[in-house]
């Protein structure tokens, strides 16, 4: 069974407008009818451009961020139905990393003094001093930077110590949101690695959010592509990229700079035009039709395209299981090249996003 | 060289741009001087792109800024030359290089929404530029900027004129920020970081649109950046700075094909890569970029580096070619990478 579940989840914040009474205008769908699952155990990437609602998502997730509708089911619970003891009580089995270490720390707490917050916020009995020294092991911090300060670290042990601080509790998930994107490129790898060991020896179950693509295929087992807050296509790891199914993600990954003058010139890019629609106001039918050089005369703009297993087409090795779903409505066609995408050039929409 | 970009052709005769030497120190009182960059020299032909690569601290925007005069007169010391078709920046007058900035020369910043005027129209702030350095009169002016703006890739181009920063998105403010650098047809354009603030769909739309508007012209691009990715699809010669020097410095084939300081090659070991097999381990660079020695104390490179001697902590290794005859291919490291399976597998 799943130790997570997320089913119809949607986050919408209201726009307001007025001094004295507050009219609700609009709504901002940030997270609009989500649905993932992850296995214990497992590490999920979600990636998508800034703006498709994928931290709002994983904040969700911990109800960090009131649920508009849906459920999240951690090991058997919905957390939407729990509030204040049995909700605190459960956000002690799930933590969260966030971006910018430096942001995220109390600049004026030591070291140990944020690690063994967590163990005094939640009651934990026994010695904290311990248990500092033994969470600073664990990430690679010597013991002597327990009475440090935050501004005395360099921005990749910053984030060690607030992976520490996540871990402090042993939770069973942890969400990190670009844990690695604030850090250096020589720093990112250590990073990485780091939460990779952690996951094995303490049999984390992650949820990875992040706009690298390259950093979560390294580290995730499963990706969910967002996009305007819904989930265009989800698969295992190595078939996203080997045969990625949804437009969208075939232009995600070859927008990406690869380190290899031979590869770079040899590639073929599918540029998409404009830019992301505004989220209080998403285009009818899918998403992604207004940028999509995919896109067909029917369907696209009128019916709102949902998660599905692709049927096979024959004689192409498509979707080995049912983990691999695309939300798109001719994905077989523009698998087979049935489709051509058509030859955009680079323009940009009729209007800017507002927000 | 065989090196140069598809289209492009083999890039020769004398350089648009020399820096020499190039220091930069900055001072503060009752602190040790810092130098930001040490001893940069870098030369730019007409229609070459040259990439310069580091990491935050590495001294790579400090060196743009220092040779067009831009840091403060006070507390920066810089020392060297830079000469931009005989005439000395370091020494020209201030109205002289106010001149030639944005006529000859001219610079994408990394954050288009700090760097436009958030009070004026866009209109505005291009026609000014067109009518200052172009002598253009309003009317003439305006009509140019809605053309710089449709040739950027701006649709609606003469409505947009009166739209101000706030209003467009981020993609359209770098756009408008190359239509106006690119407004009085300069011969050199600095792009420092000018996708690192973009959503990736976006930022490949604003290095294509680099890709057509200035590499295929005569105009010299230095492209300033951390991402190894973007230079090795678009600069012909790439410098790799650490800590304020160039450590290596390569037409791009040899760079990736045969990086030789363990900086380059840890680099690129330690970035996971979408064409590689997904198992394959990233190797990161230990410590951090500020675990660094002085340069004068021997390669500052060296408390990281798997490769140090003892060597290493003599004096600052020199920039020296790779390899006999490969001028083009300089390292700065005594016990640079030869035997690249071994590197990588270390």
């Amino acid at each position: 069974m799943s130790l997570l579940e997320v089913r119809g989840l949607k986050v919408h914040f209201p726009i307001k407008k007025g001094i004295v009474l507050d009219r609700t205008v609009g709504h901002v769908r940030a997270v609009d009818g989500v649905d993932l699952s992850v296995e214990k155990g497992r590490t999920l990437g979600v990636v998508g451009e800034s703006g498709c609602g994928k931290s709002t998502l994983g904040r969700a997730v911990l109800r960090l961020e009131p649920l508009t509708a849906g459920s999240v089911v951690f090991d058997g619970t919905d957390l939407a139905t729990l509030g204040g003891k049995d909700l605190r009580a459960m956000r002690r089995r799930m933590q969260m990393v966030f971006q910018d270490p430096l942001a995220s720390l109390d600049p004026r707490q030591s070291v140990s003094s944020v690690l063994s917050e967590p163990l005094r916020t939640h009651g934990v009995q026994g010695s904290h001093d311990a248990r500092v020294r033994e969470l600073l092991d664990l990430v690679g911090l010597p013991a002597s930077a327990a009475n440090r300060y935050p501004h005395e670290f360099s921005g990749g042990q910053r984030q060690r110590v607030g992976i520490a601080r996540a871990i402090a509790l042993n939770p069973e998930l942890i969400i990190a949101d670009e844990p690695v994107s604030a850090l250096d490129v020589s720093i990112q790898a250590q990073v990485v690695n780091l939460l990779e060991e952690l996951q094995e020896r303490l049999g984390l179950t992650y949820v990875v959010i992040a706009h690298d693509l390259a950093v979560v295929r390294h580290i995730s087992d499963d990706i969910a592509v967002m996009y305007l807050g819904a989930v265009v296509e989800v698969a295992p790891a190595e078939s996203l990229y080997d045969e990625p199914l949804h437009p969208y993600t075939r232009a995600l990954l070859s927008a990406i700079p690869i380190p290899d003058p031979e590869v770079e010139d040899a590639r073929e890019r599918i540029l998409l035009t404009g830019d992301i629609p505004s989220a209080s106001a998403p285009p009818p039918g899918c998403r992604f039709h207004t940028r999509c050089p995919w896109r067909q005369p029917t369907r696209c703009h009128d019916e709102v395209p949902l998660l599905r297993v692709p049927t096979a087409p024959p004689g192409l090795p498509v979707a080995d299981s049912a983990a691999h779903q695309v939300a798109c409505h001719w994905a077989e066609q523009v698998l087979t090249g049935e489709l051509q995408p058509s030859s955009g050039g680079v323009t940009e929409p009729e209007s800017a996003p507002t927000v | 060289m065989q090196d140069a970009v598809p289209g492009r052709g083999v890039v020769q005769g004398a350089p648009l741009l020399s820096i020499r030497d190039l220091t930069v120190t900055f001072a503060s009182r009752g602190r040790r001087p810092v130098r930001a960059v040490d001893g940069v020299s870098l030369d730019i032909a007409p229609g070459e792109t040259v990439g310069i690569v580091g990491e935050s601290g590495s001294g790579k925007s400090v060196t743009s800024l220092a040779a067009l005069g831009l840091l403060p007169k006070r507390g920066a010391t810089v020392t060297g030359s830079v000469d931009f078709e005989g005439d000395d920046l370091l020494s020209m007058p201030d109205d002289e290089l106010r001149a030639l900035r944005g006529r000859d020369v001219a610079m994408v910043f990394q954050d288009p929404m700090s760097s436009l005027n958030p009070v004026l129209t866009v209109g505005r702030q291009i026609t000014e530029i067109l009518t200052r350095h172009r002598g253009m009169r309003k009317g003439e002016a305006r009509e140019e900027a809605a053309r710089l703006l449709d040739s950027v890739g701006i649709a609606d181009a003469t409505r947009r004129l009166g739209s101000f920063p706030h209003q467009l998105s981020g993609g359209m403010r770098q756009r408008v920020m190359i239509a106006m650098a690119l407004a009085c047809k300069p011969r050199l354009l600095i792009a420092d970081e000018p996708t690192t603030a973009l959503d990736v769909t976006i930022s490949a739309q604003i290095l294509e649109l680099l890709r057509e508007l200035v590499v295929g012209s005569q105009t010299a691009l230095v492209l300033i950046t951390h991402d190894l990715g973007v230079v090795a699809g678009l600069c012909d010669q790439v410098h790799v700075m650490y800590s304020g020097r160039i450590v290596e410095s390569a037409p791009r084939r040899p760079l990736f094909a045969d990086p030789q300081h363990p900086y380059t090659t840890g680099l690129l070991a330690s970035v996971p890569r979408l064409d590689q097999p997904r198992g394959v381990p990233l190797l990161p660079i230990p410590g951090s970029p500020s675990d660094t020695l002085p340069w004068s104390q021997g390669c500052a490179f060296s408390p990281r580096c798997t490769r140090s001697i003892p060597e290493c902590l003599g004096s600052p290794p020199a920039l020296l070619p790779a390899a006999a005859g490969t001028p083009h291919h300089l390292v700065r490291c005594v016990n640079p990478v030869r035997d690249h399976a071994g590197a990588v597998q270390q």
